[in-house]
């Protein structure tokens, strides 16, 4: 008999394994929890966006450009007009005067150049996928065939797909300004010395593809309006940010917005966005009177909800003989796209202070040219400029270890941080709270058996197995925990990076948390229950934690850059501790002592040295009655704290990957992977594990699966699953995972961000692992994604065709 | 991915099946488990005016133990192929060939019939049914017809079958004893469409191959069989030389012959592989097919 499955069950059958299995069942913060909104979540008992319906509701549809420039010499919309079911047709004109133009935040530099992007084209088109044109029907159906009778004349322009040709003299512009969007340098200590007469030298280009954020759930938006007020619905990451960001777009008083994250399906930076469909949707309420809506299809979304990386990287490092890194340069080329949204040219920026990653060295030169081409724009991607920063560093130091023929960690260990040195001031200026590299490290290799697999890789390069094996380290660390309001400002970023909080008690003893956080799947609501409920010493059960609603949790800075328990976290546990100083004057008060006596301890406030007490609980109903308080005391048991950080947090670790690549196909198959992190202290070490299995299955998926392929003419020929490839469970290996704690010395927690480095970490693990295989065939790079084929062809270059097969011929090169 | 409007109707009977095709004319479609045709439909790159869904037809569905050959009805589910022990048995490179279809969800629905109709030469199935000389039922207002393999797959897409003609199944003949099997596919991920593919079917005799049907997927615009590797076998020794396949000098014929694998043949170029990687691929999988059939 198969049972009813509901979401009721699943949260009861959570909650039982829950109480299975508790390390310290005194304190929630340790706790493998599993996650109380998963039940809702995966019985689809929740209300995504594209769920809500709202009387009277109209349905939106975009015409999008299919040239990638063009000049747009006529929109007709007549004809669609008059189609069954729809209720207006627009063009960009037709909203030239209202839309205003998509915000950029981070103007990086003083000779940055921003474009006007507004968020339907008016005079011309500049990628595939640019809305020129809405349809708002009765249905959905209505709304898509009305797309096919608008007529749109272009008039085609030069695209522009190359960063390199892009800022070639001559080359057609993407803006009038040029294809230049700014320069941005950072230099520490004196490279020119670090360079000059340097016994070693490497020197590699590597290329970060671009890559598509695939959400699970596609972006959707829902706007209606009273007359007066808005609310607007949306699937993304930053409620809060996008409310600010809409009302000094569209006029619309702040006051008079409400946006609403529901539960929302993920995002990898791909929701941390204002965009042109969610402008839109506000303004056709505002224009119709009636509520719209608005959710993409996936290949409209791989169009259109922002790409991530796609960066030209030069690397240079200068080493003594023994390995001793003297310095480095980067200078790269990020592909902007088309026009800087939010955050696009802060992404690269936010790269620039890991190039050197955990080492130590005299010297370090970092310049970034932001370049516009004829694609959609780029902007925050899962680790957001610090992958492409790890990944050339970790490559580039397996380089290093292969020029001087030394093994890849211990040419690591003679340069990294010791856990002495800590707190280190870097290179790069950011001073690191805490770490041990060497724990870590040792950590993985003992798992991994890293001897022995090295013993397999001599014995199958000895044998010339067609199979061969290779190993990838990858040693990293991040900066995240965005950030420090002080910093932020100091790199021209247009907010601050505070979180708010609010804890509330309530009559009956249960405990609300409000979080400025927007969770998308990171589980806030079971960890910040773990953190309140030690905190205030009431069971996890009894705390409810609220977010996503600028009406509800009204302030906030809201989910990404592996914030939000750094700085939310440590906001709720902030909170807590202000309704508990609370709580004990009303205690004292009720037990006729002074407060100083009175201890706190698993939710029960007593006079020192006595059995009196008070339950926290029974402090929340008085409070609540009001009938007896102190003296000035407000009959409330609530507080708020807005935590502003005063510096970074460092999580890092040491991934180890055996890939076995076979020489005849190309193919690589990833053996074992081993990831040892340190984020610190852990308050939920299933959430932890899961946010880590996540991110190396998406750095596995750069490393080997994901590129984001246009045409010469620009059009993005990856619009479906079938042509983008990601990884899924059936494509990964084993994960084996394990941690040190090295807690973080920036926040009482003691925690770090664990959002983004399974990501970060993952990418150059496979590569150098990868690289590592090829090494008998005089191969030093594959291109990301290392498809099979560039394997087969640089196994070919090499003219080491496999095993009695032929190569590659010269008649068909082209880079795949 | 939102479809333009078609009418939907689903006939009782194959005979109303076939009337409702032949009235509707060349605007009709065919609905078998839909995985194939709803995507064209949601991507708007077929704008059929009725679908025609053989969903409730029980003469198309089901597997037959016919003596010399099986016959497996077209709408039979990818999962059921799987999992027929009469296909296990008898034709056991068909059940090999649809375990690497997709993935189970895909394979629930997805159906036999539906993926020759559809005549992807990306499909598993095709090269498969072409390696074993299927034959195809069809019937037709007023008509039935068997179509050979040979003749069933006409162009990319583009199957031998008319406007109003409905396959009810295929008839795969059993090839009796002393033959392997094996299909070798390659793709990126577990779940996408093979870069390519090959079906080998081989019997040896006294140490050496006596017989053996190649069939390549993604090959072509239409599956292909190997004629060159297929007569090249004839004859050559069973063992590999030195056990494990791998070359490291001694001489192999049967590497030898898989090297014409790719002769003839023009294999399309996408996002996934070059045709000169595909060449190299059917010569390399060929090899690895031909040595599994014949372990
Ligand atoms: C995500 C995904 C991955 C896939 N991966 C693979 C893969 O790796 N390998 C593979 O081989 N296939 C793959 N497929 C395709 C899958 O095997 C399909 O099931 C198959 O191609 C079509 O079968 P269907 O029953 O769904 O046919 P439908 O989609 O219903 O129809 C396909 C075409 O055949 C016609 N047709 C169907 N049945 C008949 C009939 N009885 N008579 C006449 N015409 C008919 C239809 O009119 C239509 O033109 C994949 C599909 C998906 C969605």
């Amino acid at each position: 008999m198969t049972e009813q499955i509901d979401a009721g069950m699943v949260a009861r059958r959570i909650a039982e394994s829950d109480r299975l299995g508790s390390p310290d069942p005194s304190r929630e913060i340790g706790r493998a929890r599993r996650r109380k909104e998963d039940a809702r979540l995966i019985t689809g008992r929740t209300l995504w966006t594209d769920d809500i319906q709202l009387p009277g509701m109209l349905y939106v549809a975009f015409l999008r450009s299919p040239m990638a420039h063009a000049r747009i010499a006529r929109v007709d919309t007549s004809a669609a007009r008059t189609q069954p079911g729809v209720v207006a047709v627009y063009s960009g004109r037709d909203f030239a005067g209202e839309q205003g133009n998509l915000p950029c935040a981070w103007p990086v530099s003083e000779d940055i150049v921003i474009p006007d992007h507004p968020p339907m084209a008016v005079e011309e088109v500049r990628y595939v996928g640019e809305a020129v044109a809405c349809v708002v029907a009765t249905d959905r159906y209505k709304a898509a065939d009305a797309l096919e009778a608008i007529e749109v004349d272009y008039e085609p322009l030069e695209p522009v797909l190359d960063m390199t040709e892009a800022l070639a003299e001559g080359s057609p512009k993407v803006h009038e300004a040029g294809n230049r969007a700014f320069t941005w340098k950072f230099s520490g200590g004196d490279v020119e010395a670090a360079f000059r007469d340097a016994p070693v030298l490497i020197e590699r280009t590597y290329v970060q593809q671009r890559l598509i954020p695939t959400a699970m759930e596609p972006r959707a938006v829902v706007a209606t309006t009273d007359g007066t007020a808005f609310t607007l619905y949306s699937s993304t990451q930053i409620p809060h940010v996008l409310r600010v960001m809409l009302a000094l777009t569209t006029g619309i008083p702040e006051h008079l917005l409400r946006v609403v994250a529901p539960d929302v399906g993920g995002g990898f930076g791909s929701k941390l966005q204002v965009t042109a469909e969610e402008v839109l949707c506000l303004l056709l309420t505002r224009r119709i009177g009636k509520p719209v809506k608005w959710t993409e299809s996936r290949s409209e979304g791989n169009l259109t909800a922002h790409h991530g990386r796609d960066q030209l990287q030069r690397i240079a490092l200068a080493a003594e003989r023994d390995g001793r890194i003297r310095g480095m340069r980067a200078d790269l080329l990020a592909d902007m796209g088309a026009y800087l949204m939010l955050v696009t040219p802060g992404i690269p920026i936010l790269g620039a202070f890991m190039y050197n990653g955990i080492y130590k060295m005299d010297a370090y030169d970092f310049t970034c040219t932001g370049v516009f081409t004829t694609k959609m724009p780029t902007d925050a991607y899962r680790g957001a400029g610090r992958p492409e920063a790890t990944f050339a560093i970790e490559r580039a130091v397996d380089e290093l270890a292969h020029e001087l023929g030394m093994d890849p960690v211990e040419l690591r260990r003679r340069n990294w941080i010791t856990h002495q040195e800590f707190p280190y001031t870097t290179i790069a200026g950011l001073t690191y709270d805490s770490g041990n590299y060497e724990a870590a490290t040792d950590r993985a290799l003992a798992l991994f058996g890293y001897d022995k697999l090295r013993a397999e890789q001599a014995d199958r390069r000895d044998r010339r197995d067609p199979v061969q094996l290779g190993i990838g380290v990858s040693t990293y660390t991040e900066m995240c925990g965005l950030a420090p309001s002080r910093v932020l400002g100091s790199l021209s970023y247009g907010a601050g990076g505070w979180e708010h909080a609010a804890v509330r008690l309530l009559p009956t003893g249960k405990v609300e948390v409000v979080t400025g956080t927007s969770p998308h799947g990171q589980g806030h609501e079971t960890a910040w229950s773990q953190i309140a409920a030690d905190a205030m010493g009431v069971p996890f059960e009894d705390v409810s934690v609220l977010h996503g609603d600028t009406t509800v949790a009204p302030r906030g800075m809201d989910t990404y850059g592996s914030r939000s328990l750094v700085i939310g976290g440590v906001a709720v546990l902030q909170a807590c501790e202000k309704v508990k100083e609370k709580a004990r004057k009303l205690a004292a008060h009720m037990l006729e002592a002074s407060p100083e006596d009175i201890e706190f301890s698993g939710g029960t406030f007593t006079v020192r040295g006595t059995s009196a007490g008070k339950t926290i609980q029974e402090l929340a109903l008085a409070a609540f009655a009001a009938h007896d308080l102190p003296e000035g005391f407000e009959p409330r048991l609530d507080a708020e704290v807005t935590f502003d950080p005063q510096n970074f947090s460092f999580p890092h670790g040491t991934h180890l990957c055996a890939v076995e690549v076979d020489t005849e196909t190309g193919l690589t198959k990833i053996r074992s992977y081993v990831a040892v992190d340190d984020v610190g202290t852990v308050v939920n070490p299933l959430i932890v594990e899961g946010q880590v299995h996540g991110g190396i299955a998406q750095g596995i998926g750069q490393a080997l699966f994901e590129e984001a392929v246009h045409d010469a003419e620009g059009n993005l020929l990856t619009t479906t699953m079938t042509d983008y490839l990601i990884p899924s469970a059936a494509d990964l290996p084993e994960f084996v995972t394990d941690r040190t704690e090295t807690p973080a010395t920036s926040n009482v927690l003691g925690a770090k961000g664990v959002g983004e480095a399974g990501t970060i970490a993952a990418t150059p693990a496979v590569v150098n692992a990868v690289v590592d295989a090829l090494r008998p065939y005089g191969v030093r790079d594959v291109r990301m994604p290392c498809s099979p084929e560039r394997i087969w062809r640089a196994i070919g270059e090499s003219g080491g065709a496999a095993a009695g097969w032929a190569g590659p011929t010269e008649s068909e090169g082209g880079e795949r | 991915m939102i479809p333009a409007a078609f009418d939907y109707v689903r006939p009782a009977s194959l005979e109303e099946a076939c009337h409702v095709l032949a009235t509707s004319g060349e605007e009709a479609k065919v609905l078998a488990g839909g995985q194939s045709l709803l995507p064209l439909l949601r991507l708007r790159l077929a704008y059929p005016s009725v679908l025609v869904d053989l969903g409730r037809l029980p003469d198309l569905h089901g597997v037959q133990d016919r003596g010399d050959h099986v016959f497996i009805g077209a709408l039979t589910t990818h999962d059921e192929v799987m999992r027929s022990p009469v296909i296990r048995e008898h034709v056991p490179l068909v059940a090999l060939a649809t375990a690497t279809v997709a993935d189970p969800a895909v394979r629930h629905r997805g159906t036999f019939g539906g993926s020759l109709a559809h005549a992807d030469p990306a499909g598993d199935l095709p090269a498969v049914a072409l390696a074993l000389d299927c034959v195809f039922v069809t019937r037709m207002t007023g008509g039935q017809r068997e179509i050979p393999a040979a003749d069933f797959f006409v162009d990319y897409l583009e199957s031998a079958l008319e406007a109003g003609e409905v396959l009810v199944g295929v008839k795969v003949p059993k090839l009796g004893a002393g033959w392997g099997f094996h299909y070798e596919k390659f793709h990126r991920t577990a779940q996408a469409w093979a870069v390519v593919g090959v079906a080998a079917a081989v019997r040896t005799e006294g140490g050496a191959i006596a017989e053996a049907r190649i069939g390549l997927t993604n090959m072509g615009s239409t599956p292909v069989r190997a004629p060159a590797v297929e007569a090249a076998l004839r004859g050559a020794p069973s063992a590999a030389p030195n056990g494990n396949g791998s070359s490291n000098g001694a001489h192999d014929p049967v590497r030898d012959a898989c090297g014409e694998a790719a002769d003839d043949t023009s294999p399309p170029a996408d996002l996934h592989a070059t045709s000169d990687y595909r060449r190299h691929l059917a010569r390399v999988l060929t090899y690895r097919a031909v040595r599994a059939a014949s372990a």
